[in-house]
């Protein structure tokens, strides 16, 4: 009604050849509140994808690594994930610090890997950087491969005893989470 | 299909028209539910139901599939499972009571439909076919509900399921075999329970094939409309779009913030606190009633109490199974050529009785099974076979209906000169009929 009463007084010609009407308004008024809607609807649907709390809720994990010895390695569960904790000997530790950086393809050194004071104590992912295969190494026997650290059998990606990528198509050097030594024999994972 | 008026449609962007040469998608859709469906011009709020229907079938679909990817139809885990997606899932609570509370109001928009559409005759021809497929979707509607309530596995869902398989125990010779069969088993458990989850999932999708087919059957003819009287020529009708999606999106939002008040402030106002307990196949709960929207039905099973010939337990099922049924002969039973209850004053008394039928029945329906309530369900299970078998048949053959409009816009389009006319210069009668 407003709009017909409007037009039949307009003084603006524009009005009825393409200028701005109030149904104009309307329209996007009501087109723009049902996109609202819609967001506000996709919003929780997405949202539902993501993690629940349950899951978030595992995001930490505690391991007693008393019982290993050097030399030994063992595998343990973080985030559904595969972690190996590592005890070096000297000689693994020597052969990692003899490598120069610049021959490396993500270079770091063992103590940039390590807590300070525990560098012997090597906690990696054991998720290989290349397509997430568990890469050989931990158990007793098991390939180490050439450079004596772990052995990714799926593509051949080789680790060296700070688990640095030598050699093969993974990337990147196995990833060190987030840890914390509780005390001498037991660590945070996350 | 519909009205020679229909504007056809005329892609203006050169992609639509290349697209509509291939494959003329946006012409369906503007044929169906767009400026190209000629839609009589005098609906009124009662014509909005069915796309309310057609707004929760797509509520519970979508719902459903989120919940799917959560929910595992594992005896041990089904409880757990839906109590980790109301506490852990992200939205899960939101995305859990919307569907509860969607059925609900599936429920709730789908008996208004259909009341609708007893009042109107929008079941008589040419119309039958538009009417029987819509009775289809019910049933299914009712198997998916019954088998969604049995998903959480609480105690409310086990009982249900013990209960209504139980039904089929009913018949004589093949009724228990029939039951096992069913079940996967000689009680609800694991084999009941996966096939239940498989068949959940999968007739929301027949409903929305049989609802295509409903939508198709109701457009050769068009929409029916609250005078009953036939579209005759242009000025009857509006195009779908924009006047009826504006008007039921005006209707969807009003019903969605109902629907949100109940999601948000009264979830389990419609459900049972019982099915929050875990199944145990030992215990029964002391009050076992189906959800609110099979009441009616419930009260017309317990109604039969004594043996007559059959044993009272199969009468109940017969007659719960043939109070639908027997709607599907509807068209044949109510003989008038008047489609709708407006000129009709006789039906229109008996209409609103069954209307308060129902709702005794479902009433009783919900109720304990005292003796009182029994008596009340047995009249008023009697009164509901009555009106479609005698009172219909009876009505419609002697009753004489008020005259019917010419048409649509005669019976709309009155009295607009007057309105229109300036302040002041009103004609008088005789003037009028001068001008006229």
């Amino acid at each position: 009604m407003a709009t017909l009463e409007q037009s039949a007084q307009g003084s603006d010609p524009a009005e009825s050849g393409g200028g701005v009407r109030r149904r104009d308004f309307l329209n996007v008024g009501a087109v723009a509140f049902a996109g609202m809607g819609v967001v506000a609807v996709a919003f929780p649907l997405i949202q539902q994808m993501g993690p629940p709390a349950d899951v978030l809720a595992q995001a930490s994990t505690e391991v007693d690594i008393s019982k290993i010895a050097a030399g030994q390695a063992i595998k343990t569960v973080w985030r559904k994930q595969p972690v190996f904790i590592r005890n070096l000997t000297p000689a693994e530790i020597q052969a990692a610090n003899a490598v120069p950086l610049s021959e490396l393809r993500d270079p770091q050194s063992l103590a940039d890997r390590t807590k300070p004071g525990k560098t012997n104590w090597l906690i990696t992912l054991g998720v290989c950087t290349h397509l997430g295969c568990v890469p050989l190494g931990t158990g007793e026997g098991e390939n180490r491969g050439p450079f004596g650290g772990y052995f990714c059998p799926c593509h051949g990606s080789a680790y060296d005893t700070a688990a640095r990528i030598r050699q093969g198509p993974a990337p990147k050097n196995l990833m060190v989470p987030e840890y914390e030594f509780l005390s001498d024999t037991t660590v945070r994972i996350g | 299909m519909s009205f020679a008026w229909a504007k056809p449609y005329e892609p203006k962007a050169p992609f639509m028209r290349w697209l509509d040469e291939r494959l003329p998608l946006p012409r369906l859709a503007y044929g169906a539910v767009g400026g190209g469906y000629p839609v009589p011009r005098n609906l009124n709020y009662w014509w909005n139901f069915g796309v309310l229907a057609g707004l929760f079938l797509t509520v519970q679909i979508v719902t459903g599939i989120v919940l799917a990817m959560w929910y595992f139809s594992s005896a041990d885990g089904a409880f757990n499972s839906v109590e980790h997606i109301m506490r852990d899932v992200n939205a899960g609570w939101a995305i859990r009571y919307i569907h509860m509370n969607g059925a609900s109001f599936f429920f709730v928009v789908t008996y208004i439909h259909i009341f609708r559409g007893l009042f109107y005759g929008s079941y008589k021809a040419p119309r039958e076919l538009v009417w029987m497929l819509g009775l289809v979707i019910y049933l299914l509607m009712m198997a998916t509900a019954f088998m969604g309530y049995v998903l959480p596995w609480g105690q409310m869902s086990y009982w249900g399921a013990q209960v209504i398989t139980g039904f089929f125990s009913a018949f004589p010779l093949v009724g228990e075999p029939i039951r096992v069969w069913l079940l996967g088993g000689y009680a609800p458990d694991q084999a009941a329970l996966t096939r239940f989850f498989s068949l959940h999932y999968l007739l929301p999708f027949v409903i929305a094939a049989v609802v295509i087919l409903h939508i198709w059957a109701l457009h050769i003819p068009g929409s029916g409309n609250p005078t009953g009287v036939d579209v005759k020529d242009e000025k009857d009708t509006l195009p779908f779009h924009p006047f009826y999606t504006a008007k039921d999106g005006w209707a969807a939002a009003a019903f969605l913030t109902l629907f949100a008040l109940f999601v948000y402030f009264a979830p389990n106002y419609l459900g049972h606190p019982d099915n929050y307990i875990p199944a145990n196949p030992l215990a029964t709960p002391a009050h076992i009633v189906p959800e609110w929207y099979f009441w009616p039905f419930y009260a017309i099973l317990r109604a039969f109490t004594v043996d007559f010939i059959l044993p009272a337990k199969l009468w109940g099922v017969l007659a719960m199974f043939s109070s639908i049924l027997i709607l599907f002969f509807l068209p044949w039973l109510d003989k008038s050529p008047v489609r709708s209850g407006s000129y009709r004053p006789v039906f229109k008394r008996f209409f609103w009785l069954l209307v308060i039928d129902v709702l005794i029945l479902g009433y009783c329906g919900g109720a304990p099974a005292t003796p009182f309530y029994v008596a009340v369900s047995q009249l008023a299970a009697a009164y509901y076979f009555a009106h479609f078998l005698i009172i219909l048949p009876i009505v419609s053959s002697l009753e004489r209906p008020l005259p019917l409009p010419d048409s649509i816009s005669s019976s709309k389009l009155h009295g607009e000169k007057k309105e229109a006319a300036p302040a002041g210069i009103s004609p008088r009668r005789g003037a009028t009929a001068i001008v006229e």
